[in-house]
Order: C-alpha cells, then structure tokens, then sequence
C-alpha cells in the first residue's frame, strides 16, 4: 500500500507535466487539425530558458526563491510564446489551404531544425543543474519504507491545477476562447462575423507554448539534468496523451496526461523499468485500435 | 442594358461598379453595376446559375474579383470602405457588411447565446484586452461583456429565440436556426446585410413572420439589406428594389413594379417565344415519320 500510494505520487507529478504539452498538441489539432510535431521542442526550448535563466540568478548572488521560479517561468513563457508565434507563421501559415501532409511535413521540419539549433548553441552535452527545492512531507511509513511526497511534487501538482483551471475558464468563458471555438468549428464563418482567423490560430499556438514551457520548467526542477534531445521523447508521450483523451478534447487531454504518468509510473515501480516507455506506447496503438477517437473524444463534444 | 434599368432613389449604402468575376475561361459575372440604397431591400433574383450568390461572395471577401470596385459608403463612420481591396475578416468588422448563407452555417457544438456572443468578439477583445482583463474580471470588461449580453438578449427577442438561448445552436429546429442566423449577423452591428435565400425551405407562415424581421430590421436599424431569394411572391412583397442577372449579367434593375413588366426579365424567365417554323430539314424529317 505505501509502495503503491509513493508510485502514485509520482505518477500524478509525471502526469501533470505531460498534461501541460499535450494540451499544446489537442489545441493545435482542435483549431486548425494538424499535429504540431515542433511541439515538443517548444517544451524542449522552455526547459532550456528557464535553465538558463536560474543560472544567471546564481550567478547575481541569492535571489529568493519563489522570486526566481516566478522569473524563470516568465522568461520560459515568453520565449516560447515567441517561439510558438514564430513557427506557426514561418512554417504553417504559408501552407494554410495546402494539402493536410504538407504543414505535417513542414512541422517535423521545425522540430529537427530547433533541436539542432539548440545542439548548435548550447552544445550537445547534458547539463545538470542542482536542485532548488529540496525536501517535502513524509506521510506514511511501514517496515523502513516511508512515502514522501516533495515540495517540489506539491509545486507542480498544483501549479498544473492552477493552469488548467485557468485555460478551462478562457476556453469557455472568455471572448477569446468563443473565438477559438468558433474558428474551430467553421473557420470561414468565423472570419466573416469579424473573428480575425490569422490572429485566433497564432494566439492559439502562444498559449499552447506558454503551457510547454511550464512544462519545461517543471522538467528542469524535477530531474535537473536537461538536454537538446529531452524535447523529442517527451513530445511524443504527450502526443499520445493526447490521443488517448482524444485529440482535440480539452479536458482529455488532461485526463489522458495524468493517465500516461500514472502507467509509466506503475510500470516502473512493478515492472521494469527499461520497459516503461513501450508501456506508454503501447496505450497509443491499443487506444488507435480499440478506440481510435479516444477516451473523451466523440466528435460531437467541445473540443479545443 | 442600361436601357431597361430605371432610376431608384434613395441614398448610396453599396456601390457595385463594374464588377467581372472570372473562373479561368467562365464569366460567372460580366461588367455588372448597381447601387443599394440605405433603408432599402434589394433584391438580386435571377435564373438558377445566375451568379447571384458569387456577387455575394465577392462582397463578403470569399472571392477577389477579377475586376470591378465595390465601394461601401458607412454611414456611421463617414467613411468609404472598398471592399475588393479588405481582408475577409475586415469587412464585417471594419465595413459592416454581414451575410448569411444558403446552407445554413451556425456554430453548431455552441449555444444559442454563445453564436450571438461571438459575432461581437471584436468589441469584446478590445474590451478585455485580449482577454487578461477578462480574466481577472476588471468592471470595464464585465460592462462590455453585459453589454454584449444585452444586444444578444435584444436579437434573441426579436427571432423568439429568447427562452431557447442555453440549447445547443445544431438541435434548434430549421426555422430557428435560419432566424439565428439572421439574428447572429446582426448582432456583428452591420451597416448590410446579405442575405442569401432566407427563406428557403421555411413554411409559409415562417416566411411571413422572416418578411416582418426584414422590415423591422429596415425601419428599425436603419441599414441596408441585399436579399436572394427565389420566393418572388415573397421578393415583390418585401423589396424596394429589385435586379435581375441571367449568365452573370444585369438585364433589369428597378422597382418591383418595373421589374415585373420588363420583357427581357419575362424571357429569361420563361424562355424566348418559339419561332413555328422548323428548318425544312427537319420539318422534311417530321412528315416522314408521319406519313
């Protein structure tokens, strides 16, 4: 029981950071269906800034902490907000009204030129970084194992609710979010009740990004050791968490998330370890067969 | 052509001038000029293929024409907007010309409410800034915002949608659906509205109640309607002016009386009045077979 309560834990930590990217993947695909394969390395990118920015913090002299966290996760959102604006003009909108492969092909384009641009500026080693929030609640123990939950696993768990609350409420509620929805569903109708369409698709990506790079910060905390290729592996787990909720579904995309943590850690913790990733994918080609529209996803629902 | 049509008064709200519309080798629309007025409803009838709804489209931005201008004359700002040269999402927002279509083309998956909330999404994101005020729930957002709920409240009474605003817009029945289309395109605020056959498929009693929407619309609002529609009891009735395209091009113009009397409008209607005589081929071919 204790055992099963810490695997959890991790799980629902590990669950919260890919529910972040996958929500950039379902928006993506809800607003203009196609999949966003640079996605991951917006993340990638996120984990990267907010790296870099901690490191000029320390190098300043002590800064309070939530201080830095708070500047680290602006400086990861805005870079990748103009990351995400950036390719969704360079690469997508000039195919817009293409045939469907082609921004697909463009999109695997971008990933493999960003990966190698951050190869190429940050070099290809894997850089470490120590840990900023150490320590947490012990809140079981039987037979010398003792469940722990860190402060850290706190910050993320409810930094991730705080943010999918959030991107629920200016989905439904907002001006902004009746216009993604509205663009969605009949992009011409939308442009012609006045929706600017262009601006809808790139505000669409920014948030998208913005999520990634919380993503990515979290990701820096959590396992401290970052490199140019995180960005690719992390990506496609998110991409089937998306799935598996099914594509296109806010809220599945977050259920799907959680579910993709959660089976990667009982895996591990049951199984072995090395496997854990084929039991992640696995879910994608069972969820592909048995249920390809997803968990969440009728075709009739709200998506976004 | 110029010959048939007859002067309409009334003052310029939408000025098309020489407006041609190629596809490749079709003209689907040849040198057409005409004007509708302000507090007018203009009807654009013609034979199926007449390339009526492709003069829509060019006004609402779907097509760029291949030549012509198209000049709207905005009351309200004192302005004029050429609309050949806007952005799609531009001339509702900037112009005011709103339309509806044939098929009917709500956002389906939203409500009622929400299809009516949208069509102002500009003056919202300007009020929100972007939706961060929005969020953090600032007075002057939440005054725009009731603001907005009230012009929708006012449009929901008007096509008695009133008590069904929280359905699903794709479960309302037909008819409800063709009035909240009408009611969604005024609520973008516009200056005209084209309207492409809003009646079609409704029950006689719905097409009335769609002829006193138009008139109230007229008189109330005070804009310009532009109107498609293949009911020409229903066009006779409701509309100022009247013109007629036959394979894109403007055979009468005028008021409904005009149009009614005009022989060319009668013979793209009816057909050209058969000549008796057969080619003697032919005639020669016939009575063999009878003998």
């Amino acid at each position: 029981m204790e055992y099963f309560t810490q695997q959890l834990i991790n799980g629902v930590t590990l669950g919260s950071i890919y529910g972040l990217i996958a929500i950039g993947y379902t928006m993506v695909y809800g607003i203009i269906g196609m999949i966003n394969f640079a996605h991951g390395e917006v993340y990638m990118i996120g984990a990267f800034v907010s790296m870099i920015t901690f490191l000029i913090l320390t190098m300043i002299g002590g800064v309070w902490l939530p201080l830095a966290l708070l500047a680290a996760l602006i400086m990861a959102m805005l870079f990748t907000s103009i990351w995400g604006w950036t390719i969704e003009r360079m690469a997508y909108r000039p195919l817009r009204g293409s045939f469907r492969l082609a921004p697909l092909i463009s999109a695997i384009g971008m990933s493999i030129f960003l990966q190698n641009l951050v190869q190429v500026l940050q070099g290809a080693r894997v850089k470490p970084m120590q840990a900023l929030i150490s320590g947490g609640f012990e809140i079981m123990e039987k037979d010398g194992f003792t469940v722990t939950i860190s402060y850290l696993q706190i910050f993320i768990i409810i930094l991730t609710i705080v943010l999918m609350t959030i991107f629920t409420l200016i989905i439904n509620k907002t001006s902004l979010g009746r216009a993604q929805r509205a663009t969605e569903q009949d992009r011409t109708m939308a442009a012609l009740i006045g929706v600017n369409v262009d601006r809808t698709i790139s505000t669409t990506f920014v948030m998208g990004a913005a999520l990634a790079a919380v993503a990515g910060l979290m990701v820096t905390l959590y396992y401290g050791v970052i490199d140019f290729y995180i960005g690719f592996l992390a990506g496609m787990k998110a991409f089937t968490a998306a799935v598996l909720g099914g594509i296109g579904s806010l809220p599945g995309a977050m259920l799907g998330g959680l579910l993709i943590g959660l089976i990667e850690a009982f895996w591990s913790g049951y199984f072995t370890i090395e496997y854990k990733d084929v039991a992640a994918f696995s879910i994608l080609v069972l969820v592909l067969i048995f249920r390809p529209t997803g968990l969440l996803g009728k075709p009739e629902i709200e998506k976004v | 052509m110029s010959d048939q049509s007859q002067e309409v008064s009334g003052v310029p709200l939408l000025e098309v001038e020489h407006l041609t519309m190629r596809f490749g080798g079709l003209v689907a629309i040849g040198d057409l000029s005409f004007t509708a007025m302000r507090e007018q409803i203009t009807a654009l009838i013609g034979p199926n293929g007449a390339g009526k709804t492709t003069v829509f489209n060019c006004l609402t931005g779907f097509y760029k024409p291949t030549e012509g201008r198209l000049t709207l004359h905005h009351p309200v700002k004192q302005e004029k907007f050429y609309l050949e040269q806007m952005d799609g999402f531009r001339i509702p927002q900037v112009a005011g010309v709103a339309r509806t279509f044939q098929n009917i083309r709500l956002f389906g998956n939203m409500t009622v409410l929400e299809n009516l909330l949208v069509a102002q999404h500009n003056n919202l994101m300007r009020a929100s800034g972007f939706s961060i005020f929005g969020l953090l729930g600032l007075p002057n957002y939440k005054h725009s915002e009731a603001e907005a709920v009230e012009l929708a409240k006012h449009w929901l009474n008007q096509v008695g949608l009133y008590n069904k605003a929280d359905w699903n817009a794709g479960n309302l029945p037909y008819g409800d659906q063709r009035r909240l289309e009408i009611a969604r395109a005024m609520c973008t605020r516009p200056q005209a509205l084209c309207l492409d056959e809003p009646a079609a498929g409704l029950n006689p009693k719905e097409t009335l109640e769609m002829n006193e929407l138009f008139q109230h619309i007229k008189e109330v609002e005070k804009i310009g309607l532009l109107l498609i529609e293949h009911d020409m009891s229903m066009v006779m009735e409701v509309s100022d002016h009247v013109v007629v395209l036959d394979y894109g091009r403007k055979i009468s113009d005028g008021t409904p009386e005009h149009v009614k009397n005009d022989p060319a409008v009668i013979r793209a209607y009816l057909g050209e009045e058969e000549d008796e005589e057969l080619p003697p081929e032919v005639a020669q071919d016939m009575e063999g077979e009878n003998a």
